[in-house]
């Protein structure tokens, strides 16, 4: 299959081995990748922010940059979520239909990298070896916007060598919510205390989720207590082999 | 008064400009995909009554209809009554002799006279296995409300055959207690209970501290 | 004119607030135990029901149904309470309900009422308006009687006192109580309310509730409850008066089999809470033998107006979504400033009051979406919080002068959506931050930034942005791969 993949803006900038990751692990798995210099941000943290006139030029954007692609993946849940679930709403607003009838034909090829691995090509050994002890973090936008599932458990499950453990409270938030880490920094403070208890509950060394934002709001946490753990992005861990 | 009736209604029409003017409200979908028909079988209906029933704490007791009336004058001692509010149309057979009746006649019991009493006995309409509910719908042998709410404790009837699985089926069952003849209902679940101290459930608030089931089963 | 009233306090801001409700640790412990055990028991009870996706669906649609044709059915209601021997009232807005409630119990020359647990009664603040009219309301629900006597603000829309433990409350009884002894065992302390409050409803002869349903075709009034209270109110005194928002009618007394599961699983974790009482205009010879309706607006007309906004009137009060939000869980309701706090407050007293009035309350959730995916209407509330934020904005964009468009945030979202709007200013400018960042870097970390971006700091580190974007290395790889293959 030729992938287009949709880096994102926050992994290009700051997460460039999450982008090589997801690269490595494609062409391991077969797939041709490629990636469209043009694409810059989706708009989310406008959209969540309440700028949604200011993200209608990022919609027409990406419909540009990946309007003939085969299938569109991103390492990322949130930024597919709002490409999927929240495009739509923002072409409506436009009021244009040519926007509106494109983003329609889009979003339906548009996937987050584990769920296009397990629910679309249907694969959960893609062949990694990770020897850590690792706890998964379900992002909210990969579980409740994207309803993900337990993909990334799946793929986690087939790792070798890996000592997967379980996270307390799993599901609830780490408290990041984009603007929100910094609008109601003490809240979303509150929130990120109970998570790194609960990380650090669990002994992990690494603490792995499929999003980077999520995990830079609990890994830069982490690093400010010397906690000894640190985040990965799941692909990261998906793309280790043994040697 | 009027005033604020054509001025609300004004506002209210206004606001759904986008409904067009011709949509009726069956026009506006409703899917009912639910269960609204439980499949249990009738012995297991009455063990699911009394499980839910004895979950919020009510007592519950299986009897035949023969041993009713001595099930009845054994709850009234086990419970200490002495004096007994019961609504007029109930069946005297039912009466535990030792125990003085309070026949709700006329309606004609005080507030305080209920307060002083005991307890009371009373039949229902409906028991929902589904939630370990009784429903009383001020029919035959139920009396008014405030009889079966002022006394501590609740002794009442339940036939087998009053049983219904699931809530769907009750409230399709009540429609001409209401519509017909608009009848007030009272869904009782368990003695009047609170949670309102650290979300924790406990039992025994104004309504009657104790309930008792007894359930009529051939 | 907009319903101040639903507001108890305009500053501060959320987060402000939050800030000091974060502070207290005996309000953290209190808020997190008794979040956790309510969402365990709903967790409980929703999974013994196979059918629940298909009750939520159902609720939902009743609702939009309900709402798309509010005036018809509220014309209904209006005739069928008239047919079955009520009275109906109209009021626009908090004072006009307060005036017609006043001016009924002076009819009956009372000089107290008993009151039913009612939200719309606390959003009019009728306890303060029949005070000044030399009325005495005495609180029967167990959590209201605690919030009333501690001369407190609800925190919670179902458990009013939820911020409050077991030995606060035993020394609030024992203080305004005149209880000599008592434990706090909660058992005791139900009992000591009990106590309390059973001369008044025997007594007492009027009783003031509001309304969980109320059933277009037949003039039906419900009210769902655990203690008995309510059925004391509706059934001892000799007038009953039932104040109701607009939005809380259903059609049919058919819907009820929909919302009777609905609500008590959502709200207190139960397959059916103790008490629910139906009454259908006035009845002979049993309960109130004169009863009022008051159909109250108060705004809500106005969050039928908004397309979006408008399913928040789907509301029925469970307050399940209070319950299971991580800010909800760590702030408690005072911060939101509201008789209605939690997810669903945070758009609905925008929505009532004006969103230029209450601008911080929809910022106050991280999107989690935990709310929408337990709520037994389907009220999506991150998209009505992404569009209020939305309405927010606009307002500060079109109508804050000059001092809006120059806001910080503004410029800043501004110049980033042109920046991503074109490649070649994008590179740009992450080549500027890969080299502005360097005076705040050490050995790899952000430790402490600047402005708006403090808040990040404050607790944590910022990994420092890499040298070599991934876009770098995709253009140098190419490059790599070009050269191979020339």
């Amino acid at each position: 299959m030729r992938v287009s993949l949709f880096i994102t803006c926050f992994n290009d900038t700051l997460f460039p081995g999450t982008g090589r990751a997801t690269v490595e692990l494609l062409e391991r798995l077969g797939h041709s990748v490629d990636f469209p210099l043009e694409q810059t941000c989706c708009g989310q943290m406008h959209f969540n922010t309440g700028y949604q006139r200011e993200a209608i030029p990022l919609v027409r954007r990406f419909v540009e940059v990946f309007g003939d692609a085969e299938v569109v993946v991103a390492p990322s849940a949130s930024c597919v979520g709002m490409v999927r679930e929240f495009y739509p709403r923002l072409a409506e607003l436009s009021g244009d239909q040519a926007l509106i009838d494109a983003v329609a034909a889009l979003t339906p090829k548009v996937y987050e990298l584990t769920e296009f691995l397990v629910y679309k090509l249907g694969i959960e050994d893609v062949g990694a070896y990770y020897p850590h002890r690792v706890t998964y973090h379900p992002t909210c936008h990969s579980l409740r916007v994207l309803h993900v599932g337990d993909a990334p458990l799946r793929l986690l499950r087939k790792v070798r060598g890996i000592d997967l453990v379980t996270l307390p409270d799993a599901e609830q938030c780490c408290g990041f919510g984009g603007t929100f880490a910094v609008k109601n920094a003490d809240t979303s403070m509150a929130m990120l205390g109970d998570k790194l208890r609960s990380v650090r509950e669990t002994k992990a060394e690494v603490c792995v989720a499929a999003d980077n934002s999520c995990l830079m709001h609990i890994g830069g946490a982490l690093h400010r207590e010397r906690a000894g753990v640190r985040t990965v992005h799941i692909v990261e861990i998906l793309a280790s082999t043994e040697g | 008064m009027s005033e604020a009736r054509e001025a609300i209604l004004a506002r209210i029409r206004s606001a759904l400009h986008d409904v067009p003017p011709s949509e009726q409200p069956q026009d506006s979908p409703v899917k009912r995909d639910y269960l609204t028909q439980g499949s249990t079988e009738r012995a297991q209906l009455i063990e699911r009554f009394t499980d839910r029933l004895v979950d919020y704490k009510a007592k519950v007791r299986h009897v035949s209809a023969e041993e009713l009336a001595a099930a009845i004058a054994q709850s009234c001692a086990e419970h200490g009554v002495k004096r007994l509010v019961v609504p007029s149309d109930l069946p005297q057979s039912w009466w535990p002799s030792d125990v003085e009746i309070l026949v709700d006649r006329d309606f004609s019991l005080s507030y305080d006279e209920l307060d002083r009493s005991d307890g009371v006995l009373t039949a229902c309409a409906i028991g929902v296995a589904q939630t370990g509910t009784i429903i009383l719908d001020s029919g035959e042998a139920q009396g008014r409300r405030a009889i079966s709410l002022v006394p501590d404790y609740h002794l009442c009837v339940v036939r087998a055959d009053q049983i219904v699985d699931l809530v769907p089926e009750a409230v399709s069952n009540l429609r001409s207690a209401v519509l017909d003849h608009r009848r007030p209902i009272t869904f009782i679940s368990g003695p009047s209970a609170t949670s309102d101290i650290e979300l924790n459930r406990v039992e025994g608030v104004h309504g009657p501290r104790t309930l008792e089931v007894l359930i009529v089963v051939s | 004119m907009r319903p101040n009233s639903v507001v108890i306090e305009l500053t501060p801001k959320f987060e402000k607030a939050a800030k000091q409700a974060l502070e207290n640790t005996q309000l953290r412990r209190n808020m997190g135990k008794a979040t956790q055990t309510i969402r365990a028991k709903r967790a409980a009870v929703v999974g013994e029901l196979p059918d629940w996706q298909a009750l939520r669906e159902a609720g939902r649609a009743i609702k939009e149904r309900t709402l798309r044709h509010l005036d018809h059915y509220l014309l209904q209601l209006e005739e069928s309470v008239k047919r079955a021997g009520g009275h109906v009232h109209w009021a626009r807005d908090a004072s006009e309900a307060n005036r017609i409630i006043t001016n009924i119990v002076r009819v009956h020359q009372a000089r107290e009422v008993i009151k039913i647990k009612s939200l719309t009664t606390d959003e009019i603040r009728l306890n303060k308006a029949l005070k000044e009219a030399g009325i005495t309301a005495t609180e029967t629900d167990l959590a209201e009687l605690i919030i009333q006597l501690a001369g407190e603000h609800s925190s919670h829309i179902l458990v009013p006192a939820i911020h409050k433990n077991r030995s606060e409350i035993r020394e609030l009884f024992m203080r305004t109580l005149g209880v000599k002894e008592l434990s706090d065992n909660p058992k005791d302390l139900a009992a000591a309310a009990r106590a309390y409050l059973r001369h008044k409803f025997l007594t007492t002869p009027v009783a003031i509730s509001g309304a969980n349903f109320a059933i277009a075709e037949s003039g039906t009034i419900g009210i769902v409850e655990s203690e008995g209270n309510g059925r004391m109110c509706l059934t001892l005194p000799k007038v009953l008066i039932s104040v109701m928002g607009i939005e809380k009618i259903l059609p049919t007394w058919q819907d009820l089999e929909v919302f009777l599961q609905l609500l008590p699983r959502s709200s207190t974790g139960e397959r059916m809470n103790p008490y629910t009482s139906f009454w259908t205009g006035v009845t002979r010879d049993d309960g109130p033998q004169e009863f009022h309706l008051v159909l109250l607006d108060n705004g809500r007309s106005q969050v039928l107006a908004d397309e979006i906004g408008r399913q928040t009137l789907n509301c029925i009060r469970c307050s399940a979504c209070l319950n299971i939000c991580p800010v909800y869980e760590r702030t408690g309701g005072h911060a939101y400033g509201s008789v209605y706090p939690g997810p669903i407050g945070a758009i609905l007293t925008p929505q009532l009051v004006g969103v230029e009035h209450a601008s911080s309350l929809p910022y106050a959730s991280s999107l989690c979406g935990a709310c929408y995916e337990v709520c037994p209407v389907k009220i999506n509330i991150p998209e009505v919080l992404v569009h209020l934020r939305a309405k927010v904005v606009r307002e500060k964009q079109d109508h804050g002068g000059l001092k809006g468009k120059l806001d910080p945030e503004n410029l800043a979202m501004q110049a980033m959506s042109r920046m991503f709007s074109n490649r070649v200013a994008y590179e740009a400018a992450q080549r500027m931050g890969q080299k502005g960042q360097w005076p705040m870097v050490k050995d790899g970390y952000i430790t402490s930034l600047p402005g708006l971006l403090g808040g990040w700091t404050a607790m944590r580190d910022l990994q420092a942005l890499p040298q070599e974007t991934f876009r770098d290395w995709w253009r140098k790889r190419k490059k790599q791969e070009e050269k191979a293959s020339e």
